[in-house]
């Protein structure tokens, strides 16, 4: 499903953020990377999700080569993905309704269809009751479900999400961690980010250590 | 077709949540448009107010008063031989008087003469319009037998014309000059947007849209104000030929002349319309199009 194989990206100024990294996520996968802040981790993530370009080495997504990519096809590359971001990225200028049929809109999705979609998405983090509210009007632990509502809408087979508990108390955490378990329960490869060592400890789950760019054995 | 309906209407909404914004834009654009638009509609006005007049070469004889039928009847044989004469059409002098009370503004003048002062006359249409030709002709006619004088007078007809012609080019000019503004003044309002929307076009881009999904909503927003300004533009126009017909009615009547000024056709209110929109869509894409080249995702 994601395959990295001597993957350097290197910065204008020669800090190189990541060292040849080479590994595989196997479709269904959930795994886990973690590390110190500045260790890569963000990085990873951007250059799996075509945000940014590799210095060198092959990036594969569902058997096509990034590097090989016209940019035309990267928005529908991106259609694979559901991203998670630390700071939410959430739009303030419309509902948490409208924020989450976003994906929907892109995609060009029928309205009525759309809506049923969006509303199915908001269940799933509870948030139903509140689809006419203003994003900010949530608390941080609602604001980041939003966040997963939107990246689920449109049924992505890969979630992406970067430093997702970043900002929360370790029991809004568990409840966010265990929202991923159960997308990975259904068939969706899941890759997330973390520093958190002890939230990802109470998950036996594969862990790859970013240190200083390079990945720990 | 759904999306696209609603990126119209969300185009409208955002043009009137700036209401003030919207008018001051609007009614540049209306009177960048009306400038050429106007001097346009007077040159055609003016070219309709001297559409009777004749523009192509003529030469008209006149005989001498006392001048008989067979000096008359010799004078056309010549003619009819002549090589540069196209046709030409004999005018007597009771004729020549009816002609004149008919025409614009001089029936009261005719009305009070006793006898009637008018000679008979050959008025030429020329086959060419070589200038020397016509002189030569001119010269060589007023020294036959019977002929009193021989005038060109087409002249200040085609210095009309030529007139015209000038203003139409300078229309033009004018017209292209202004155009450009336009879309540099559409493209100015949609950078604004544009950069008030900056994050709504990152997180669209995050999660997979098209450049042309980006675009689609700015190229609404420009060319919706594009047809603003054209309707802006046109009322002007409406209303500035309203309020100066008056004028010119009364201007005319003096003149005994019923002459007033034209509106626009529907055709060219239409060709004014859709310039504008093209034109306000045209400055959309450029603004577009550039931002999107030299944007890049922002990341931490």
């Amino acid at each position: 499903m994601i395959s990295l194989s001597q993957v350097c990206k290197r910065y204008p100024g020669g800090f190189e953020a990541l060292k040849n990294i080479t590994f595989g996520v196997e479709a269904g996968e959930m795994v886990f990377v973690t590390g110190h802040c500045g260790a890569g981790k963000s990085t990873l993530l951007n250059l799996i999700a075509a945000i940014e370009a590799p210095s060198s080495g092959t990036i594969i997504i569902n058997g096509q080569n990034l590097g090989q990519l016209r940019p035309a096809a990267v928005p529908f590359l991106r259609r694979n993905f559901g991203l998670i971001f630390q700071d939410h990225k959430l739009l303030y200028d419309r509902s948490v309704f409208d924020n989450v049929l976003l994906p929907l809109e892109i995609t060009g999705f029928e309205r009525s269809e759309a809506a049923k979609r969006v509303r199915a998405a908001l269940d799933k983090v509870g948030l139903l009751k509140r689809e006419k509210a203003m994003p900010i009007t949530l608390s941080g632990g609602e604001q980041q479900r939003l966040c997963i509502a939107r990246a689920i809408v449109h049924r992505p087979s890969i979630l992406l999400a970067d430093e997702p508990t970043g900002n929360l108390d370790s029991a809004y955490a568990s409840e966010i961690m265990e929202m991923f378990k159960s997308f990975n329960q259904v068939g969706v490869t899941v890759l997330i980010s973390s520093h958190d060592e002890q939230l990802i400890e109470r998950f036996s789950t594969r862990t790859l250590h970013l240190q200083h760019g390079e990945l720990a054995p | 077709m759904n999306r696209y309906w609603c990126n119209l209407v969300a185009a409208l909404h955002r043009l009137a949540a700036t209401p003030v914004a919207t008018l001051l834009t609007v009614s540049v654009m209306g009177i960048a448009l009306s400038l050429p638009a106007g001097l346009y509609l007077s040159l055609s006005n003016l070219s309709l107010a001297a559409g009777n007049l004749n523009a192509e070469p003529q030469i008209t004889l006149f005989l001498k008063l006392d001048a008989g039928k067979e000096t008359t009847r010799q004078i056309e044989l010549r003619l009819k031989d002549y090589p540069v004469v196209k046709t030409f059409r004999f005018v007597s002098r009771d004729q020549a008087l009816k002609e004149l009370s008919a025409s614009g503004g001089l029936g009261d003048v005719t009305a009070g003469l006793t006898h009637n002062p008018l000679p008979d006359a050959f008025v030429i249409n020329a086959r060419e319009n070589d200038p020397g030709l016509l002189e030569k002709l001119r010269t060589e006619a007023g020294q036959w037998a019977g002929v009193e004088t021989a005038e060109l007078d087409s002249s200040w007809a085609r210095r009309l014309n030529a007139l015209i012609a000038l203003g139409k080019q300078i229309t033009l000019i004018v017209a292209a000059l202004l155009s450009f503004g336009l879309i540099a003044g559409t493209g100015n309002t949609i950078r604004l947007q544009i950069l008030t929307r900056q994050e709504e076009i990152e997180v669209s881009k995050l999660i997979g849209a098209t450049d042309r999904f980006i675009r689609l909503p700015f190229l609404y927003h420009g060319a919706l104000q594009g047809l603003l300004g054209g309707v802006a533009g046109w009322a002007i126009i409406g209303i500035s030929v309203h309020v100066l017909n008056n004028s010119v009615a009364q201007l005319a009547s003096l003149y005994g002349s019923s002459f007033h000024l034209q509106h626009l056709a529907w055709s060219e209110n239409f060709s004014l319309l859709g310039f504008s929109t093209l034109l306000g869509w045209l400055g959309a894409y450029l603004a577009v199009g550039h931002f999107l080249r030299h944007f890049h995702i922002s990341h931490r």
